[in-house]
Parts: structure tokens; sequence; C-alpha cells
């Protein structure tokens, strides 16, 4: 593999920023978020520069490397702080410092009135240069410091206004079931170097063909709940809704386009790994599966609007995360439809953003109504990345998410006709809520309060929102054209056998739209002909009450996890106290007795001193007679 | 009779004759040198001759010879690591001896007289400790790079000789602080005895006082073996002595106890690099052939030494009395070291003295820090809440005692882990074994010393950390840095050492 030496630059930039940033503290209120937004900037440079080196080379050399530092070295044990750039990590680097970018811009007119700015700033760069670690490290351990960065800053994002105890409670919820996830990558590095001993990504790969299917297994099973942590999938999803207390340029970069997709990252990256690991493989399905229904049904029943799009984030996830469990066919088309989720996504939540900002932080949609009017470009925004996510044609979720409904019936057999079936469902579904949300936010009658005023946003904020949308209309084309995506990626993954084709692509499509008009018309007969509620009606169904708490997940998890946490805990406390405490004290009281027994030999008389210094000489030399007999 | 001058090398010597010059001018300045100007004058000679003296060293690193002084002495890889560890943990402690505070203002007057008084009284302070400190580092660069043992047992006495002075020369407590000089001076006279003896039997073994003709009659194997035995039997307990290992440890914790404390800490770190130094040549090149006879006694002092020293230190209420328990379970961890006798354990103890050095500097200087009216505090007790009044001091003392502890992340968690592993590799697993349980046991008191400064409330008694001046800073920063990035990343160092470390013979 080629080696580099600008590598860095794409993370240093960004770190260097932060660094600055917090360090300067107070004194750099002024040029601050300039500096950072710069930065970003001039790291989205570097990989556009990277991108155009590596189209310039023949497609076997394009990986690049750039070793750092020899950064452990204990025996056999080594590793290097490397950097990798290969046909994956330059589209998640592009995404990252582009989406990135447009994001900083945004904030900069968004977080105006913060007197805390520069920290934001701050922040959003160690972000930025984390998320970057965690694409560019060569290894699973590199990426692990990567993943535990974003983590971090995503701690520090969601309870960025922490004076409020709910949002420093959030930071808390996430911090806490990620750590959950974290644990299943430790896992799976500790498995992956017991039993291959390496943990870098070529050498892993080359170790796969004479290592234990079991041991494969259990790699990609902890692969597998590291990626549900981060990405929000089921059954750690409950976090995502929380994590909207953060601002909500937080809400579009980290947990939309960004951080959340690691996991589709980690197992697209592992795809070695599932492609030999058959049960692995089909959990990831199924965990996609019962995501993108899970987060479409809690999408229905949202009034907070940034809480209807994190249920429709973690939705568009599981579409990713079961077309990365489709194995070698469906990881290029996972990686699209993060791509152009990263756009449409992205720029919904600055639309929300940009809502909100008119309308005095409201996020309840069912106090909106009739933005279209004082909003207009945000309505053309929204609405841009509202066709995107339906898949309308010819905007870029038609795309990506036709190819993910596609490839899962084409899968084959029973599981192909299930698959199909409940991705084609979640798109109807998704076309409900999201025009749910279309229609609450911006047309009909107004049912604000009187002291709202609705106003567009400044240039700087919509901006960032108009590019992105050209991104929703034009990315899933650009991306799909000659499968572009899919033949850039290809040296990266095993060539696969066809399967046998179920469905052609037109009649999939077909299935799909309709599917899309049926959600869109229900939506327009249950709120645009009804007048809507200003407070949301408590007459409601079982199901929509059910929907409501986001499927019950809290309560499940006080029931499953945390009461009987709780009660082993408890017990644990007793246990500890009694036995182990009881044994260390014992030890201590041992200790501590012998040690005072000593001490008695320290008179403080030199010839007591010195004529233990005479015994210990004989006892040494009659030792050594003894010894040399 | 003819008389033939003997040929030297100067530019190999230079870094010792740099510093003998150093300390023979420090004596003419305390002569002639104004009192105002005196302390002054003093500490840039003396830190300037050591940072000459290194700057010496680094211009030979590459060096390697047998004969700079007529086979003396040898410069070799080790040699200059060892050199170059002791000159840097001189410089931090020098920058603590800079505080006269701890030193009487008369030295030679009667402890309570009325000449000390009036010293005191007049800012009449003497600063002979300077030129002393010369003189002992001079000795302990001398140390491990002689290779006979005429040589090694005039630089043992030249580093030796001083540094019994500088126990004695404590402003407060003056008289725990003589008797501890006392007492130092008899023990270490007593052992130098040993020391002489077992010389005399090696010269009887192999009629020769040279390493390499040594060596060549235990290669051999030719000679008689009771002599050997005895020989070695006899100057390892002088080298014993001044590490501190059981059972020939007793003076140190009343020595460290009454000396200044900056003397302690210099004590305490650089003696051990060089006595440590001394014993790896000796017996990694000299003695490595008769390992059978030496090394289970060894492994056994080493395994007591260790125990003996964590579980003592558990029952100490001061502070400097166990830091004192702590040197010898440490000087039973780089027993492991010798006993290793390999590639990794000789780098690994030449790690663990460097990294051991410096953060008991570093523990030493925060020792002198906490004060009331009367000087230092070191009953423990009194120490509570520390963390509260002082979080950096306190927080700097708990990274050197978990350095010492050997937790990870730290400096000491490297040098442990490495030395254990060498000691393991060559199948020293009882001393292991015991270098891990004892290690947990030093944890205890280590962990309990944190949690008595940052858990506990404080008790209001006068007790205070004093703004320290900006040398003591210095020291404290110095230390606390070397100690976690040598923690975090000790590949360099490591890399370093690892391509100096073999020893000539």
């Amino acid at each position: 593999m080629m080696t580099s030496t600008s590598l860095v630059y794409l993370i240093a930039l960004p770190l260097a920023g932060s660094a600055i940033l917090l360090l300067a503290g107070r004194r750099s209120d002024k040029w601050g978020h300039l500096l950072a937004t710069a930065l970003s900037a001039s790291s989205f440079v570097v990989g556009l520069y990277q991108l155009s080196l590596m189209l310039g080379r023949s497609t076997g050399e394009r990986p690049i490397t750039q070793k750092l530092f020899e950064w452990i070295s204990v025996g056999s044990f080594k590793i290097d702080a490397s950097l990798m750039l290969d046909q994956l990590s330059i589209c998640f680097v592009l995404l990252i410092t582009g989406v990135g970018t447009l994001i900083h811009i945004y904030s900069i007119s968004y977080m105006s009135h913060d007197p805390d700015r520069r920290r934001f700033f701050a922040f959003l760069n160690l972000f930025i240069a984390a998320m970057l670690l965690l694409v560019l490290g060569d290894s699973y351990l590199n990426l692990y410091v990567g993943w535990e960065g974003v983590g971090l800053a995503s701690y520090l994002l969601i309870g960025f206004w922490n004076q409020k105890p709910a949002y420093a409670t959030a930071s808390k919820k996430a911090f806490v079931m990620n750590r959950v996830g974290d644990m299943g990558l430790s896992f799976a590095i500790m498995i992956a170097f017991a039993t291959m001993g390496t943990v870098s990504f070529s050498g892993v790969k080359e170790a796969v063909d004479h290592t234990s299917t079991a041991a494969l297994t259990g790699i990609g099973i902890m692969l597998l709940v590291a990626a549900t942590g981060k990405s929000a999938q089921f059954p750690l999803q409950a976090w995502l809704g929380d994590a909207m207390a953060g601002p909500t340029p937080v809400s579009a970069l980290i947990h939309a386009a960004t951080m959340v997709t690691a996991g589709v990252y980690l197992i697209t990256r592992s795809n070695f790994i599932f492609d030999a690991a058959p049960t692995a493989q089909l959990l990831v399905v199924i965990v996609g599966a019962i995501t993108l229904m899970f987060g479409a049904l809690i999408g229905t029943a949202k009034d907070d609007i940034k809480k209807a799009l994190a249920a429709s984030t973690m939705s568009q996830i599981g579409y990713m995360i079961l077309g990365a469990g489709l194995g070698p066919v469906g990881y290029a088309f996972a990686i699209m439809h993060l791509l152009t989720h990263g756009f449409f996504k992205a720029g919904m939540f600055l639309g929300a953003g940009s809502v909100m900002h008119g309308m005095n932080d409201e996020v309840n949609m069912r106090k909106y109504g009739a933005l279209r009017k004082f909003m207009p470009i945000t309505f053309a925004t929204f609405g841009l990345g509202y066709l995107a996510i339906l898949g309308v044609p010819p905007f870029a979720g038609f795309y990506s998410k036709d190819m993910i409904i596609e490839t899962a019936f084409n899968s084959g057999g029973a599981k192909g006709i299930i698959l199909g079936c409940v991705t084609l469902l979640g798109a109807g579904i998704t076309a409900f809520y999201m025009t749910r949300v279309m229609i609450l936010t911006f047309t009909g009658k107004s049912r604000w309060d009187d002291e709202a005023h609705p106003h567009e946003s400044p240039w700087l904020m919509w901006l960032p929102m108009a590019i992105l949308a050209i991104g929703s209309l034009t990315s899933g084309y650009l991306l799909s054209h000659g499968d572009a995506l899919v033949n850039w990626l290809s040296p990266l993954f095993e060539n696969h056998a066809e399967h046998a084709e179920l469905l052609s692509p037109l009649v999939v499509s077909g299935l799909a739209l309709a599917m899309v008009a049926i959600g869109i018309a229900i939506a327009f007969v249950k709120y645009s002909r009804n007048e809507v509620a200003a407070v949301a009606p408590t007459d409601v169904s079982i199901f929509t009450t059910i929907a409501r708490q986001d499927l019950l997940q809290d309560r499940f998890n006080e029931a499953v996890f945390m009461q009987p946490g709780q009660v082993l805990t408890a017990v644990l406390v007793k246990t500890d106290e009694a036995v182990i405490d009881g044994a260390v004290r014992g030890v201590g009281r041992i200790a501590l007795g012998s040690g005072s027994a000593l001490r008695g030999v320290q008179t403080g008389f030199v010839r007591s001193y010195a004529a233990l210094i005479l015994i210990g000489a004989v006892a040494l030399v009659a030792a050594i007679w003894v010894v040399t007999q | 009779m003819t008389f033939t001058a003997p040929v030297l090398n100067y530019t190999l010597l230079s870094p010792i004759l740099i510093l003998l010059g150093g300390a023979l001018l420090g004596v003419l300045v305390e002569a002639f040198v104004s009192k105002a100007m005196r302390a002054v004058t003093q500490l840039s000679l003396t830190v300037g001759t050591l940072v000459l003296s290194l700057a010496q060293v680094w211009r030979i690193h590459n060096e390697v010879s047998m004969s700079a002084a007529m086979g003396s002495v040898i410069i070799d890889g080790p040699a200059v690591l060892l050199q170059a560890s002791i000159l840097i943990i001189s410089i931090i402690s020098v920058f603590l001896i800079a505080d006269t505070d701890h030193f009487t203002a008369l030295a030679a007057a009667l402890p309570g007289s009325e000449e000390e008084r009036h010293s005191l009284e007049t800012g009449n302070q003497v600063t002979e400790v300077y030129p002393l400190t010369l003189f002992a580092i001079s000795g302990m660069m001398l140390f491990p790079i002689a290779s006979d043992l005429i040589t090694l047992f005039v630089a043992l006495e030249m580093l030796s000789l001083p540094l019994y002075l500088m126990a004695g020369l404590s402003r407060r407590r003056r008289l725990a602080s003589q008797e501890a000089a006392l007492k130092y001076f008899l023990l270490g006279a007593f052992s130098s005895a040993f020391f002489l003896f077992g010389m005399a039997y090696l010269y009887g073994y192999s009629a020769s006082v040279t390493y390499a003709g040594i060596r060549e009659s235990v290669v051999g194997g030719s000679g008689n073996d009771v002599l050997l035995l005895v020989g070695m039997a006899f100057l390892t307990i002088g080298l014993l002595f001044k590490v501190g290992a059981v059972p020939f440890h007793a003076w140190s914790p009343d020595v460290y106890q009454g000396a200044p404390t900056p003397i302690t800490g210099f004590m305490a770190a650089a003696t051990k690099v060089a006595a440590f130094g001394a014993m790896l040549r000796i017996y990694y090149t000299v003695f490595a052939n008769a390992q059978w006879s030496w090394s289970p006694l060894l492994s056994f002092i080493a395994i007591v030494t260790m125990l003996f020293g964590s579980l003592v230190a558990i029952a100490q209420r001061d502070v400097k009395r166990m830091l004192a328990y702590s040197s010898i379970a440490h000087a039973g961890f780089l027993l492991a070291g010798v006993i290793a006798l390999n590639k990794a354990g000789l780098e690994a103890s030449i790690f663990y003295l460097f990294a051991y050095g410096v953060a008991t500097v570093g523990a030493f200087a925060v020792v002198t820090l906490v004060r009331d009216s009367s000087g230092e505090v070191t009953d423990l007790n009194r120490w509570k809440g520390l963390g509260k009044r002082s979080p950096w001091v306190a927080v700097s003392f708990a990274g050197f005692l978990l350095a010492f502890a050997g937790i990870p992340l730290t400096s000491g968690f490297i040098g442990k882990f490495s030395i254990f592993s060498a000691a393991y590799e060559s199948g020293a697993k009882g001393v292991v074994i015991a270098g891990v349980l004892s290690s947990a046991i030093a944890a205890f008191f280590y962990i309990r010393v944190i949690v008595l400064m940052f858990f506990t409330d404080a008790t209001q008694d006068g007790t205070s950390v004093q703004l320290p001046s900006f040398l003591t800073r210095a020291t404290l920063v110095i230390s606390i840095v070397v100690t976690l990035v040598l923690g975090v990343y000790p590949a360099p160092l490591l890399n370093l050492i690892s391509h100096f470390s073999t020893f000539i013979r």
C-alpha cells in the first residue's frame, strides 16, 4: 500500500482548532467560531485533494496509509497508530468534513446569541477530528479511539445546555447506553486479538480464512452490539430521542448525518468477518428490520418535530444496517443510502432548527401550521429533503432506498420476501409520518401563540440548507449513475454471486411508489382534511399511546435492565461488604499486624542494626555454603 | 626504577572531571565570595557544572572504550545511560537543595548553641552542601563505570562520605539529623569493611582486582570456589547495604527521616541508580558464569526485601519513613532485574531506575512543601484533606504514589511490567509472584494516603502547603510530566535504552 504524509492534516486541523478554542478561553470569543469553521473547511479541502489524487491512481493503488508513531510495543504485541484512506473512508471523510463545514456555517448564526458559542465550536471541531479518526484508523484499536472520541463529543454537545437538568440527564443516558455498545466493541477487539493475534483491518482480513466460525460469529455479534449502541439500533435505540436535547446543528451533524452512521461503517468495514459468519450476518439483518419498523412507528406519534426526525433517522439507519447485513450486494447500497441520507436528513434537521429559530424555540408541531408563507426558503429546502426521504424520483432517496428494497427482495427465499415486505411497509409508514410533519408544520391554519413572530432565517442559516437541498436532489442520481459508487467501492468487497432476480427494479420501484402514495394519502385524509388540535388529544387508541411512549422502550429498559440491575447491585454491595471487604480488611489487619511486629526490629540503636547486618552476613555465607554443597 | 605516566582519555573522563572541578571551585566560592552572593553563586555554579557534565555525556554517548583510564573504567552504552540518569536526577534534586530553609546555618556549631543562633540571626548561611553534593555525584558517576575493584571502592567512598555529612545538615530537629548522620556513617563504615574483605577474597581467588581478570577465572573455573563464594557474598553485602536491601536496610528509615528532605530525595534516587548500576555491571559481566551460586540467594533476598518493605510501610505514620520503606520495597523489585540476567532485564532495570528516581525526587519535593510554623509536617494524620486545600500539590503527590504502586498510565507501571516480565522470562517465577503480591500490598498504603488527602476532612492545626518556589515548582512539574509521559508513551525511551543496553566486557 502506498504511504502518504498528509493524511494526518485531515485530523490535525480540526483537532488544533478544538485545542486552540478550549485553551484560549474567553479570549477567542470574538474569532473562535470563524477559526473553527475555517479549519473544518480546510480539512474538507484536504479531503477533496486526496480524492483527486485517488482518482488519478489505478484501482489497486487507491488505498494509502500513513504511520504516525509506534503506539504500543510490548513484546510481540505491536500496534502502530496509523491512518488509512481507501475508497470507503474517503466517502466518509467528504461527508463528515463537507456536511460538517456547512453545519459550522449554520451554527455561526444559530448560536450567535449563546454566550458559550466558542465552547460549542470547540466541541464541534473535536467531534470532526474524532469522527475522522474513527473512519481513518487502520485497525480496530485505532477505530476504537475515534469511536470513544465521538462518544465524548456527543456527550458534551447533547448536554451543552447542561444548566437544564433534563438535558444533562439526556446526555448521561446517551453516554451510558453508548457504553453498553462500546463494551461490545472492546470484546470484539479482545476476541480478535486472542484468536487471530492482530487487530488491524488488513491482518484480520487475512486471518479470517484460518479462524473458526465460532470465533468469527462471536466477533461479528460483538461488532453488531457496538453498532446498535452507536447507531441507535434495537435494542439500544432509546437514547437517540433524548439526544435531541442538544442544539439542533448537533442533531443534524452528529445524530443524523455522521456519528450515528458509524455502526454502518463498522459493519461495512468488517465485511470480511460478516461474510464468513452467516449467523452474525443474519442477526444484522434482523436488527436492521426491527429497527426500521420500530423507528417508523415511533415517528407516526411524535409531536416534537426533532423527535419525529430522530425516529426517522433511527428507521433510515435501520435500512442501512439491513442493507449492510445483506452481504456483498448490500454494502455499497447501504453506504449510498448513508450518503444520501446524510444530505437530506441533515438538511431537514437544519430546516427544523430554522423553524425553531423563527418560533421561539417551540418544538411542538401542533403549535406550528401555515409556516410556508412565512418561511418560504425553509419550506422549499425542507420539502426537497421530504421528497428525497420518501423516495420520489428523481430525488436521492429514490435511488438509494429502492436499491435496498430491491436487494432485500432478491436475497432469496422466504427471508427475501419477509425483508422485502418489511422494507416496503417501512417506506409506506415513512411517507405517512413525514407527510404528517410537512402538513403540521407548513400548511393548514396557524396554531401558534400570540408571542410567536415567525420569520425567515438569515442567509448564513439558509445557505447551508440550500446546499444540502441541492444534495438531496442530485446526490442519488450522481452516485448511482453508471453504478458509480458500486464500482468505486467494489475492490473492497468480495465478489458476489448473483441471486436469481425475484422482482425487477421497475416492479420494486412501482411497489415502493404505490406504498408511498398510500402513506401520503392517509396522512392527507387524517391531518389536512380535519382540524388539527393545538393540544395533543388524549382520548387516543392504545397503539398511539404506546407509540407516543417510544414503544415503551424506556419501560422495557427499566423492567429488564435497570430493576434487575439495581437488585443485582444491592446484592453485590452486600456481598462486597460482607465477603470481599471482610477479606480485604482481614488481609489488611494481618499485614498491619505483621508490619507492626516487624517494625519492632527497628529499635533505633546502631548496635542492633550492626548486629542485624552481621547476622545477615553470616546467614548469607551459610546459605551459599548450603546452596553450593 | 622507571615510572610510566598513566595514559588517560580526558574526553571520556570529562563528565566526572568537570564535576570534580566544579566541586573544588565550590569550595573556593564558599571561602571567598561574600555571604550575600554566596548562595546564588553556588547554585548557578552547581547547576552549570551539572549541565556541562550532562552535555559532555551527550558528546561521548556513542563511545565505547575499556581503556579510558588504564583499564580502570569502562565507557559503554549502559555507562552513558546511567551517568545521564544520575545527572538528570541530580539537577532536579539540586533545585530542591536550593531552598536553604532546610539546612542549618552553621553545621559546625553545636545544636542549640550561641553560635548557631547568631549565624541564623545574622543570615550567615553557609552553603557547603553544594560542593558536597557535587563530590557525591562524581562518586556516583564513577561507581557504575568502574572496572576494577579498587576504583569501585574509591568510588563507593567518594559517594558515601559527602552523603554522611549531608545527612546531618538539617536546620530543624538537628539532633535527630546528626544522629542519622552518625548512624549512616558507622553502618556505612561497617559495610565498607565487608566490601573490602570481599575484595581481598576475590583477589585471593583470581590474583586480580580487575573485572576482566576475575571474570576470566570465573569462566575458567580454575580457582578455589570457597574464596570466590565468600568474596562474592561480602562484596554483595556492601552493595546491598547501599541500595537498602533486607537485612542490610536498617539504616535507611532512620536516615531518610533524619536527613534534610531534599537530601533524602537526592540520596534515595541518585544513590540507587549508582549502586544498582554497579551491581548490574558486576553481576552481568563478572559473575555471570557463576549464576548458579548467587541467583537463588539474591532471589531470596529480593523476595524478603519486597515483602518486608511493603508490609512495614503499612504500619508507618510518618510520610518520610513510609517513603523509606517503599524505597526498600523498590530495591527488591530492582533486584528482580539483576536476577533476570538477560538483556530485557538490563533494559528494564535502567528504565526503572530512571523512572523511579524522578518520581522519588518529585515525591520528596511535595514533602518539603507541607509545613507548619515549626517546619515540615511529616505526620501522615496531618496530611488529611490536603487535596481540598492545595489540589495541585496533592494531585501531583497522588501521581507519584500511583507510579510507586505501578498503576497503569504512570511510569511505574511500565517499569514494573517490564522488569517482572524480564524476570519471568528468565525463569525467576517465585520472584515475580512475590513481586506482584507485594505490589498489591504496597498499593494498599499508597492509596490509603491518597484517600487521606482527598476524602478525609482536614483537621485545623495550622498545617499548610507552602507556595512552591520557582525551582521547586520546576522540579515538581518536570517529575510529574516525566512520570506521566513515560507511562503513556514510553516507547522512545525504551527504544533508546534498548539501543544502548549492551555491557562490554
